[in-house]
């Protein structure tokens, strides 16, 4: 009995931590859902986390019901939504990036139709990626967010050099700065922060192919990761990285303040390429900079490609969805705060650009009316809009590709290596 | 009153040990908490579930990938490397901590409070606090290049070493704290003889303190194996896995696979291998240092 028992124990100390996070996840539940009364409202931890407080806060105080919000880190968020979505602890209301995020929860039957009326409220282009299958799950609770190339204009101005309109100019302007003694793009590399690389890739295989290249991976076709421009792509990054273009240190740089945006704000690096939150980002931590300083360009055209210099990549938006755990018209009612005045209002302010079809009038307001422009018509423009990657592939097949990215990057995989990498990922 | 005949006539040896009673609590909980999750982990090894439907049976098909997955055994070689570099920084470290903060003059107590505190820390701030202190534009190494290099965690043998010296300023604490303990017990008569027939310290230090101190160096040497195995969030936090995959130990693979994936099935092989893994570590340690023998270091006194 006694060694019996010693071993049981000895087992059990090695088990219980792994066991217990696996069996996490195990618990199941049905939820009843009445019209009106509570609804936990989950979003991502970011700058119009006010707005969105101040909208709940509105939608309480007429009482047609009560929204709860729960604020959630970037990191986390997924995983956090992921393991509630399987659990009773649903929550009725949620923040999600569209695409294939929500294709799965659509399937295991978890979200509500939305009533197409909403749909009128909002700028076409942006409500398909909220769309599954036609049907309406999620309506636009955000600016639109394309990527772009930020710049630190004081560096720009020392140098005396422009921002960069084609490829060419770019791998230039790497080299006058690096000269310099300052990273000519800061880049997070650090491995939570890969989805910063995967904006490159984006960019520049549309630039070389343009959007129908993509298109036809996210609707299945996984072969055609074998195109020839996914294998220039990976070689120009593996150019830009060897010609010093992030400096030495990307792979331990995370996104954000205490990151990037510090090096940008420093001084200590002279471009980013990331999505229009940037902005919002530098004002909270670098508010004299987010006026002053920071400059904004498109990304270049690559001489030689198929794709329009003019199409972006990007967040279209970020959608809300409701699911069976809500009291549904306590949250249909709450959607409709989505487009009321003051909500659109409160994101100018912070610098988005929403996609509401009332959106127009208030860009004039924006604190930075010309940076609001600058977004409103490089999307406006853009022959087309394409969803990130990970988001429209979804977490299965997008977090291994993230990972292959991370690796192409950090000069662990060759251009070759990647690509057979990445076509190994789908069976 | 039965109880009494049989001790009188098996006449034990050794101290008459508790019933199984006292043990009930222990175990129901041991069972609901710990035996019930890895017969469901075991199980969930041979579906596919993806956490929102219910999970389907696919025979060994896990299994078979588990084998031919390369990043699996590069993860159990970090692992091992991991585990290995702690034991080899730490035990001697906290020995050496342990035997002189067992003295009783004042200033070590008070040192000993101060090298203490990392314990209080939790696992989370401790890794959040090194992960900025470590970061190459802001951090330690952009000030002192000579001795960090210009980006410690960039590299495979850097990150490792990084997460080896953060672990161990972590829990060097602890393990000391138990040598402290230990070292406090060993019979002062012991030194006296020895002093009498002519051994200085460092022949005291190798003859006595050490060997009275084997119990507890097992004892130290099977939390580090164990918590070694299982050790997630300081590589979570710290170097999230990278650069690339290059310090996804085996934890982290499974949460990756898990939670950022959501292919709980995979998953579950890779934890049942780690449950498997740190069993097999265990019992192997036990059986190898005699610790289940008991014996006590203080016989002949």
């Amino acid at each position: 009995m006694n060694s019996v028992s010693r071993r049981w124990f000895l087992t059990a100390t090695a088990a219980t931590t792994l066991s217990v996070t696996v069996a996490g996840c195990g618990s199941s539940g049905s939820s009843t859902s009445s019209p009106k009364g509570n609804v936990d409202f989950w979003t991502l931890q970011d700058p119009t986390n006010s707005v969105q407080k101040a909208a709940v806060d509105t939608f309480n105080s007429a009482g047609k019901g009560k929204v709860s919000m729960t604020v959630i880190a970037t990191d986390g968020y997924k995983d956090k939504l992921r393991t509630a979505m399987g659990s009773a602890k649903m929550p009725g209301v949620f923040f999600s990036w569209g695409g294939g995020s929500l294709n799965d929860y659509v399937t295991a039957g978890k979200l509500v139709t939305l009533d197409t009326a909403l749909e009128s409220h909002f700028l076409p282009s942006a409500l398909a990626a909220g769309k599954v299958g036609g049907k309406l799950v999620g309506i636009p609770c955000r600016g639109t967010q394309p990527v772009f190339l930020f710049y630190n204009k004081k560096l720009f101005a020392d140098a005396g050099v422009e921002p960069p309109t084609t490829y060419a100019e770019l791998q230039n302007l790497v080299k006058i700065f690096k000269g310099k003694g300052i990273t000519p793009l800061a880049l997070a590399g650090n491995a939570s922060s890969s989805w910063t690389e995967l904006m490159w890739v984006e960019y520049l295989v549309d630039r070389l192919a343009g959007p129908k290249l993509f298109d036809k991976i996210q609707g299945g076709d996984w072969s055609q990761w074998k195109d020839p421009a996914i294998l220039k792509t990976a070689q120009m990054i593996k150019e830009l990285v060897d010609s010093g273009a992030f400096g030495k240190k990307f792979g331990s740089v995370a996104y954000g303040p205490g990151g990037t945006t510090t090096l940008l704000n420093k001084g200590k690096a002279a471009m980013v390429l990331m999505g229009s939150w940037e902005y919002a980002t530098q004002q909270s931590e670098a508010p004299d900079f987010a006026k002053n300083g920071l400059g904004y360009v498109a990304f270049p055209s690559v001489e030689g490609g198929k794709g329009d210099a003019a199409n972006v990549v990007g967040n279209p938006t970020n959608y809300l969805s409701v699911t069976t755990a809500a009291a549904k018209q306590t949250a249909t009612d709450f959607l409709k705060t989505t487009y009321s005045d003051s909500y659109v209002q409160g994101l100018v302010e912070k610098g988005e650009v929403p996609v509401t079809s009332n959106a127009a009038q208030y860009l004039t307001k924006a604190a930075d009316p010309a940076y609001a422009k600058f977004q409103y018509d490089l999307v406006q423009k853009a022959p087309s809009f394409t969803q990130s990657w990970d988001q429209a592939l979804g977490l299965t097949l997008g977090t291994p590709l993230l990972t292959e990215i991370q690796k192409l990057f950090n000069g662990q995989s060759s251009p070759e290596q990647f690509v057979s990498a990445v076509l190994a990922i789908k069976k | 009153m039965r109880k009494q005949r049989v001790r009188d006539r098996a006449a034990p040896p050794t101290l008459e040990r508790p019933g199984v009673a006292w043990a009930v609590p222990g175990l129901l909980f041991f069972l609901v908490f710990a035996v019930a999750p890895m017969v469901g982990v075991l199980y969930l090894s041979f579906t596919h579930w993806d956490g929102l439907n219910a999970p389907q049976f696919t025979g060994t098909e896990n299994w078979s990938r588990f084998f031919g997955d390369s990043q699996v055994w590069q993860s159990t070689l970090v692992t091992g490397v991991l585990l290995v570099g702690n034991i080899v920084v730490q035990a001697p470290v906290s020995i050496l901590l342990g035997v002189w903060s067992a003295g009783h003059q004042r200033n070590r107590a008070v040192l000993s409070a101060v090298f203490f505190l990392p314990l209080l820390l939790s696992t989370a701030a401790t890794a959040v606090m090194w992960r900025q202190l470590l970061d190459p534009n802001f951090g330690l190494p952009s000030k002192f290049e000579w001795l960090f290099g210009s980006n410690p965690m960039g590299t495979q043998q850097g990150a490792i070493a990084c997460l080896v010296l953060v672990t161990s300023w972590q829990f060097v604490p602890f393990h000391s704290l138990l040598y402290q303990g230990a070292a406090r017990a060993v019979p002062h008569t012991l030194y006296q003889a020895a002093a009498i027939d002519g051994a200085g310290r460092v022949r005291q230090f190798v003859h006595i303190t050490l060997p009275q101190l084997r119990n507890t160096m097992i004892t130290s040497t099977i939390f580090m194996v164990v918590g070694g195995l299982t050790a997630f969030d300081i590589v979570l936090l710290l170097t999230n896995g990278g650069p690339g995959t290059d310090t996804a130990i085996l934890p982290f693979s499974m949460y990756q696979t898990a939670f950022r994936t959501y292919d709980y099935g995979y998953a579950s092989a890779i934890a049942s291998f780690l449950l498997l893994l740190a069993t097999a570590a265990s019992v192997l340690l036990t059986k190898l240092s005699g610790y289940d023998k008991m014996t006590s270091t203080m016989e002949g006194l």
